[in-house]
């Protein structure tokens, strides 16, 4: 008789549980759905820009609240290789400036430059410097981000400089050995990214073996490669300058180190300008495109950009 | 002391309506793992065929160049299919004896303590997340496949060193990561063979290994088949692990190439990718799903025949 009524009410107890377990699971769903629809639009899911919002809107109301009330669009085209910092930076503009709506579009550098000197969009990304027939049009060179990619073998290795060519030769497959460059009577293994990789784009056009390279191992993410290169005699691969540590060797290009100095000199083989172009100089710019540099320029750009893996100019 | 009263049972009222309520709830819950199979089914149909009318679905499956991102993209994943099916096949043929061996020692001739430490060992390895098997597959595997390798192609010019990421490596930790499956699968179905078959035979004079060989596994045939089954299940749909060993270049599956497996190829490149390479990936994902599909039927097809055995 007790046991009967106890089990009853604990079966009662368990059903109700059941039940409101599931009405919150199901509210959990649709609260899941919405925030994932938002992330849709907004192109790519950046969890700390979103966390950084309510921060940023605090500082505003103390000083530049005229800053926010700006409205009006800023349009981007051009190389696929800035998606990354292009989306990043638009993104956390718009949180900052609700009022304004940035739209990037990645059609290539060249016809990013294009479109900007037609007047069609406001700017032109280029991952690469302008041409003198470019710059004499009136397009402005604003490079905003260095693009570094380091080549890195195991520690061991006695190779420790290269020259382009030799690079190039390496991870087309003709040197198949380092004894061929000096080294140790060991084969080379050729560590490379994963296809549509920006890293991978950046280092075969740098090199202009773009689609002939021939990796033994395509690994998606730096820190791969890092671990492979790291833990397999013999092996070469290359990362985004900012991530090496002491457990591989970077070589030298050409005699010079791959180091934040010589890639902001100009001397380092693998790197690049990220070049956001204007017709004309920024201060000649709509009120909108203004505040995007500023933007850029002010402290929280800056971290931006470094935050996806760019060196500062 | 207490009356009928307090009792949501107490009568018949209530009785019948915690019965109703019950029986919603349960066919609530049955609604979500159907709903959830329709979706995803739905969802791989929809963004898995545009590519094939892009790019034709002959040039996907038959093509043997992987270049997604080239000026001239191709989109040929025969060897990403090829190395998936040898593969799984390789890995089958050295798991499954040692699994079904592992199973025939536990539930026969195992003394009691070995099989205490067995036993725990075969779960253990089951709850082992597969990104740890891929880790100690690069730190310890790879390296020593990469020796190997040395030593077998040390005169070669032609072959392509891979630093021990390659087909053997992956199939090595495929054949280990099935094992629980094949075991655990194949020691119920021994088990489940009536005790007096095997006392008929070793009445009739035959050895405990007659026994085991004649006897007893293949009256636990539909149950092995059973694991093996599973066990392709889960070494086709493994991503992590070999992700991290296998080198991830789409070759054609021999023994030292690096290799890319269905489920790699869309791992490792879903992030960057665009436009129709992303659509090709998940084309990728439908081929995958496909053969998933198959094992599946061969699986039912097995169990209602396994039941047929049963009722004869």
């Amino acid at each position: 008789m007790m046991n009967k009524r106890v089990s009853g009410i604990a079966a009662f107890i368990f059903v109700c549980i059941f039940v409101i377990g599931a009405f919150a699971a199901c509210s959990n769903k649709s609260d899941d759905a919405a925030s994932g629809n938002n992330d849709g639009n907004n192109n790519s899911g950046n969890p700390k820009s979103t966390q950084a919002a309510p921060d940023t809107g605090s500082k505003d109301d103390k000083g530049e609240e005229a800053a926010q009330d700006i409205s009006g669009t800023v349009t981007m085209a051009g190389s696929t290789s800035m998606e990354k910092l292009a989306n990043a930076a638009a993104e956390s503009f718009m949180e900052k400036y609700p009022g304004v709506t940035v739209t990037a579009e990645f059609t290539g550098s060249g016809a990013g430059i294009e479109a900007v000197s037609a007047g069609t969009v406001d700017i032109g990304n280029s991952s690469r410097k302008l041409k003198d027939s470019e710059k004499s049009a009136g397009m402005i060179e604003n490079i905003i981000a260095i693009d570094g990619i380091a080549v890195i073998t195991d520690t061991a290795n006695t190779v420790k400089d290269l020259t382009k060519e030799q690079l190039a030769q390496i991870f087309t497959g003709t040197i198949t050995n380092w004894k061929d460059l000096g080294g140790a009577d060991q084969p080379i293994v050729v560590v490379g990214r994963e296809a549509g990789s920006g890293t991978r784009g950046a280092f075969e056009e740098l090199l202009e073996i773009v689609d002939k390279a021939a990796y033994s191992n395509e690994i998606n993410s730096s820190g791969g490669v890092l671990a492979k290169v790291s833990s397999t005699p013999g092996a070469i691969g290359y990362v985004s300058l900012d991530i090496i540590d002491d457990t591989v060797a970077a070589v030298k290009l050409e005699g010079v180190e791959p180091t934040e100095e010589n890639i902001k000199a100009g001397n380092y083989l693998l790197s690049r300008p990220f070049v956001m172009a204007t017709k004309g100089e920024i201060s000649a710019q709509k009120e909108t495109v203004q505040a995007f540099f500023e933007y850029l320029k002010s402290s929280e750009g800056q971290e931006l950009i470094k935050s996806v893996g760019l060196i500062l100019p | 002391m207490s009356d009928k009263s307090f009792s949501i049972i107490g009568n018949y009222k209530t009785k019948k309506t915690v019965e109703k309520v019950a029986a919603y709830i349960f066919t609530a819950c049955a609604l979500v793992t159907v709903l959830a199979v329709f979706s995803i089914t739905l969802y791989m149909i929809i963004s898995g065929t545009p590519a094939i009318f892009k790019v034709g679905l002959l040039e996907i499956l038959f093509g043997r160049v992987w270049m997604p991102t080239a000026a001239e993209p191709s989109y040929g994943i025969f060897y990403v299919i090829l190395t998936s099916l040898f593969g799984t096949s390789l890995a089958i043929l050295i798991g499954v004896p040692i699994g079904l061996m592992t199973a025939v020692f536990l539930a026969e001739t195992a003394p009691r303590p070995l099989a205490g430490i067995v036993r725990p060992a075969v779960e253990l390895l089951a709850g082992i997340p597969s990104v740890i098997y891929g880790l100690i597959g690069i730190l310890i595997l790879n390296p020593i496949i990469y020796k190997l390798e040395l030593a077998i192609f040390k005169d070669s010019s032609t072959h392509q060193f891979t630093g021990g990421s390659n087909l053997i490596s992956a199939v090595l930790v495929l054949a280990i990561m099935i094992l629980p499956t094949v075991i655990n699968i194949s020691e119920a179905s021994i088990k489940a063979v009536p005790e007096h078959y095997k006392h008929a035979s070793l009445a009739l004079g035959a050895t405990k290994i007659q026994t085991i060989f004649k006897v007893i596994i293949p009256a636990a045939k539909s149950g092995i088949v059973t694991a093996i089954v599973l066990g392709v299940g889960r070494a086709i749909g493994e991503a992590m692990a070999i992700s991290l060993v296998a080198g991830n270049k789409a070759n054609i599956p021999l023994p030292f190439n690096s290799v890319r497996f269905l489920t790699t190829a869309v791992v490792s490149e879903m992030s960057y990718s665009a436009d129709i390479h992303k659509q090709v990936l998940f084309t990728i994902g439908l081929v995958l799903f496909a053969f998933i599909m198959i094992i599946n039927l061969i699986l039912n097809a097995l169990m209602k025949g396994g039941k047929k055995d049963a009722g004869r």
